[in-house]
């Protein structure tokens, strides 16, 4: 018989670890990468592929011949990050466009932190926001969906639905006008016209956008996946979801000329994935359920802010590094409630 | 254009020239009045911030200094160990009065517990750190008074002057060790102790701390201290004292004689940086190995 | 139904001697009873080297307000007064006696009759535990006649009995419910009389519904004692903890269950207490689980304290070949041992063999931030921040997150999805607290 092992209670342990946890973010992202397959093609693939690659290659590099330390690359986490940094790009992005993100994502949004569970931003957004600032042009070039199987997806280029109503509202126009009429301009003597799809279209995701963020159906699979599995809580979605919610119908019941409804706001643009996939990073959200309702409505009040009154049209990136900025001062002034402070004498 | 150029220029000079003067007034209101030898004293320190002195940086022994210069016109007991005797003597001329010449010292590992001679008989499993497994129980080796082995003395200097040898599993102090006595606070079980450098970097201890019967000491590692008193018998200078079951050598009554080094049966006693000894084949007792040099171990030699 | 508000989680159960009826261990050939059985300070002996002893004879006493008196559990000679190695892991003064026959006192009586009637008042109850050295058997061993004498100030009104038994595995209690219930209703109705209360409440957890049954209906006869079904999750055992689940009340920070007018004892401990005070017998005896996945006839014994570890082994089918840990408790609070050689004490609830597998720890990794001990521990502490400040050394932090405040129940480690050994550094960080505070108040 070995010797005996001595250490200190307890001497059990759970079932869960960071593993399971890690991979069963990527099976929730399941439904929403083959929808994305679905829409963009084999792009899609191209991209999700190198952008996981490329982010593991960074961070076994930096781990093993820059820190010198333990190389954990099987936990997942920088399969996660690839996978989300890949959702938040568009699907003609090119290839050393990709490469960069992922150096970012990864060797400085993470690694240059302490590695897993010492960074203060989201990785993969803090990436995307990189490339965005970098490179506006590539970024913004969305490609229409495609049908599956008629390989690449179409080459022509569309814009997104909130970035065309914000155009189009900033122009004098109403809202109801261009949701119902769409509208038509010339460039460089070509032709365009658009409409703003359907509601069951944006919710399909059958709209122009990033490879992750199209179909809200989709992710909301994947959250009640995560939800079940007990992978995230209830909090920060509902927070953030609720707040924009308000908040944009508000706004929408002072004026609903230049105000879309809150339902546009749920389907069009990225805020499904970042509130049921960005802001629910472990990492880089409060611990507490009080500070994650405090993060989430953060979150949704900043987004919807950026969206209306902000140079861009899509605020959910920066709205959730700009309260990922506060984690630490949440964590800070929320304390769980602590046993024996209220001393109820019911009986 | 132009005009929002200037405008930004002026406003910017203004603002900053009147923070200056509103800063400068400040400072002056606030300035605390200080002795300028505490600068100066402070000035002649090495700057390492240790705390081995016994106060909070060097700033804090200057500041000590000067205020028993001050009040008794002496500065007995105060000494820097990292600077040693020469920073004291540049103090003492600073401040104007006369040093005390003290004898250098050095950290000694009072263990030899190492995984040859006390070999592990249960594994440990948790965090590396000797505070947390001296709590859980006596130890790998089954010694409750011998060393840990998980290296909170290691991260405790900050000199760079210990390390852990891989092969024994014992740490091991440098020729830099200045003395600042961090290491000895860390050591739960009090293992390291600041003794004398001694003539020519010589000395002599007693590398145990076991207070265990002598039966039960040897049943855990194999040169225990068995409190056998055959060390304290041949002392000529009544140096080595005898408590509990261990043998504990005086650093300042022992003269380096080296007479109680061989009468050890279980070699606890060490002896370093001395000329290997010509070999002794004690007639009548063929089953005592004949002592040789024991001063490879814990060698000074600066690894890396 | 009802449980603690804040925390808890549920490991699994694994109750593998749930259905083995206590059995009575033979009395080994030597027993070697340690001196340090309780909290607070060793009791000093009373007999010397050569000293003929009888079972039930006092040898040594509780000489400090928190001590207790020690009887011996066999009769013979005493062998010697020597260091022994106990469960601290470190080797402590015990009394060595070689057994010869097993002759009781005679003020001790041996019949089986069940004996309702309570004739000692309140003060002769609280010293007659005092004299029998009665200690808390749920394994933190504290003098049971300290918590019946209540401070001037406060009063007792409820007495809680905790049969909750949360740890896995371990089972005494609960067959000494089934087997003892009379007995264990009686000593209850003696503590009641002691702390001049007029009601208790019997905690058990809903794992045990025969437990539960037969305790209910018992009580039917008994005034004043309710049995209380609660949800299963742990640590409910903790005192604190089942004043909340059965009082709704949470006693304050840094006080004693006394604060809130409770008074919370042990099955186990009630049931030494009828012992005592209506059979004269001091405790030298008590339940004892053995069991693990691997052993052999996993089962309950009633075992004479000072008794080797080795002979409980023996008898449950001896020591596994596969065999990575001996734990002295259950496997969430209890302490693991360096050998088998180590005697039973009043406090040892259980002994649990662990497998090879099994015994090792997962390697601990970088924390996620996941927020989940937070959720889980019972009292309303952040574990994540106290183990780093404790890794850190900042202890002053460590005394401000309110680290005394822990129970040390394990539930952080237990659900932390890095493996990070968090109880073990927050309870580095206790100890130093605990150094600092006493070198503050001694200035």
């Amino acid at each position: 018989m070995n010797l005996l092992t001595l250490s200190g209670s307890p001497h059990v342990h759970g079932d869960s670890s960071t593993k399971k946890i890690m991979y069963g973010v990527v099976i929730a992202m399941i439904p929403a990468m083959l929808v994305s397959i679905y829409f963009f093609g084999l792009d899609a693939i191209r991209v999700t592929l190198i952008s996981v690659m490329a982010c593991l290659i960074v961070e076994w590099a930096i781990q093993k011949y820059l820190i010198k330390g333990p190389v954990t690359i099987t936990d997942g986490s920088a399969i996660v990050t690839g996978i989300l940094l890949a959702f938040n790009v568009p699907s003609n992005l090119p290839l050393g466009i990709i490469l960069i993100g992922a150096f970012v994502s990864i060797g400085i949004a993470k690694m240059s932190f302490g590695g897993l569970g010492k960074n203060p931003f989201n990785p993969a957004l803090v990436g995307r926001v990189f490339l965005l600032i970098s490179f506006p042009v590539q970024m913004t070039s969305w490609p229409k969906p495609a049908a599956l199987f008629s390989g690449i997806a179409d080459a022509v280029t569309g814009p997104t639905p909130l970035g065309h109503l914000k155009e189009a509202v900033k122009a004098g126009r109403t809202v109801q006008d261009v949701l119902e009429n769409g509208s038509s301009w010339v460039m460089d003597g070509v032709s365009y016209s658009y409409k703003i799809p359907g509601y069951v279209d944006q919710l399909m995701g059958n709209m122009g956008g990033s490879l992750g963020e199209v179909s809200a159906i989709a992710l909301i699979l994947g959250g009640i996946y995560m939800l079940y599995r007990k992978i995230i809580t209830w909090h920060i979605p509902t927070a953030y979801i609720g707040s924009v919610v308000i908040f944009s119908g508000i706004l929408w019941m002072i004026n609903p000329d230049i105000y879309v409804n809150p339902g546009f706001h749920l389907v069009a643009g990225g805020l499904m994935l970042g509130a049921i996939f960005m802001a629910t990073d472990m990492v880089s959200s409060p611990m507490s359920w009080k500070g994650q309702l405090i993060f989430g409505l953060g979150c949704g009040v900043l987004t919807v802010i950026i969206r209306i009154w902000g140079a861009y049209p899509e605020g959910v990136s920066f709205a959730i590094l700009i309260m990922n900025a506060f984690v630490p001062l949440i964590n800070r002034g929320i304390k769980p409630k602590r046993f024996g402070e209220v001393v109820k004498n019911v009986k | 254009m132009n005009d929002i150029i200037i405008y930004a220029v002026i406003f910017l000079g203004v603002v900053g020239a009147a923070s200056a003067v509103i800063l400068y007034f400040i400072a002056q209101k606030f300035k605390v009045i200080e002795d300028p030898k505490i600068d100066e004293v402070e000035g002649a320190l090495p700057a390492a911030n240790c705390g081995g002195c016994g106060f909070p940086g060097c700033r804090g022994f200057s500041e000590a200094l000067v205020k028993s210069v001050n009040e008794k016109q002496s500065i007995e007991g105060l000494s820097c160990p990292v600077g040693g005797n020469d920073v004291m003597a540049k103090v003492a001329a600073i401040l104007g009065i006369v040093a005390e010449e003290k004898e250098p010292q050095i950290a000694v590992i009072r263990c030899s517990g190492s995984k040859e001679n006390a070999p592990k008989k249960i594994n440990y499993d948790g965090p590396a750190t000797c505070a947390f497994a001296h709590n859980l129980s006596s130890g790998e080796s089954g010694c409750p008074y011998g060393c840990l082995g998980c290296g909170d003395c290691v991260a405790a200097c900050k000199f760079d002057a210990i390390y852990m040898d891989e092969v024994t599993g014992l740490p091991v102090v440098k020729d830099n060790c200045v003395a600042c006595g961090a290491c000895v606070i860390a050591c739960p079980r009090n293992i390291i102790e600041l003794r004398n450098k001694g003539k020519k970097d010589r000395r002599i201890f007693v590398s145990c701390m076991n207070e265990e019967k002598g039966g039960i000491a040897k049943k855990n590692c194999s040169v225990a201290c068995i409190g056998c008193s055959k060390c304290f018998k041949v002392c000529p200078f009544e140096a080595i004292t005898m408590n509990n079951n261990l043998a504990y050598i005086d650093y300042e009554k022992c003269k380096l004689c080296r007479k109680c080094v061989p009468e050890c049966p279980t070699n606890a006693i060490h002896e370093l940086n001395f000329p290997p000894r010509k070999e002794k084949i004690v007639e009548g007792e063929s089953n005592v190995e004949p002592k040789i040099e024991v001063n490879k171990d814990q060698s000074l030699d600066t690894k890396e | 139904m009802k449980t603690f508000k804040i925390g808890g989680v549920h490991p699994p159960e694994n109750k593998l001697s749930t259905d083995r009826p206590i059995e009575v261990l033979a009395i080994p050939a030597q027993v070697i009873i340690p001196l340090s059985q309780s909290l607070g300070a060793p009791s000093v002996p009373v007999v010397n080297k050569g000293d003929a002893v009888k079972v039930g004879q006092l040898i040594a006493k509780g000489e400090a307000f928190i001590s207790s008196n020690i009887h011996s559990s066999v009769s013979g000679k005493v062998l010697k007064i020597d260091e022994a190695m106990d469960q601290s892991g470190y080797r402590r003064q015990a009394i060595f006696i070689t057994v010869e026959g097993d002759e009781w006192m005679e003020a001790i009586d041996r019949s089986a009759e069940l004996k309702k009637e309570i004739t000692l008042s309140k003060e002769e109850i609280v010293s007659k535990v005092k004299e029998l050295g009665i200690v808390g058997l749920g394994g933190a061993t504290f003098p049971s006649h300290v918590k019946l004498m209540v401070p001037t100030g406060k009063k007792a009104e409820v007495l809680v009995l905790n049969g909750v038994e949360c740890e896995p595995y371990l089972t005494a209690d609960h067959r000494l419910m089934l087997e003892k219930g009379e007995e264990l209703m009686i000593g209850i109705k003696i503590l009641m009389k002691g702390l001049d209360v007029k009601r208790a409440i019997i905690g058990i957890e809903n794992n045990k519904l025969d437990a539960i049954g037969h305790l209910k209906n018992i009580a039917k006869d008994f005034d004043g004692i309710e049995v209380e079904a609660l949800k299963v999750q742990y640590p409910q055992g903790g005192e604190k903890q089942l004043i909340d689940a059965v009082l709704r009340r949470q006693v304050p920070s840094g006080k004693l269950p006394i604060e809130v007018g409770a008074v919370v004892h042990n099955v186990g401990t009630a049931f030494a207490v009828y012992e005592a005070v209506q059979k004269n017998k001091p405790l030298f005896e008590r339940v004892v689980t053995v069991t693990g996945k691997n052993v052999k006839n996993p089962g309950n014994f009633m075992v004479r304290v000072g008794t080797s570890i080795n002979e409980l082994i023996e008898k449950a089918g001896g020591l596994p070949e596969d065999t990575g840990k001996i734990v002295s408790g259950g496997p969430m609070m209890g302490k693991a041992l360096n050998s088998v050689d180590v005697p039973v004490v009043k406090g040892t609830s259980g002994v649990l063999l662990f497998k090879e597998k099994e015994a090792r720890r997962v390697d601990p990794t970088n924390c996620i931030r996941c927020g989940k001990c937070i959720t889980v521990c019972p009292m309303g502490l952040e574990p994540v921040l106290l183990a780093q400040y404790a890794e850190l050394e900042m202890w002053e932090n460590v005394e401000v997150e309110r680290a005394l405040d822990c129970i040390e129940c394990g539930s952080c480690q237990y659900t932390c999805p890095a493996g990070r050994p968090l109880l073990d550094y927050i309870r580095l960080g206790k100890f130093r607290v605990g150094q600092i505070i006493r070198n503050r108040s001694k200035k």
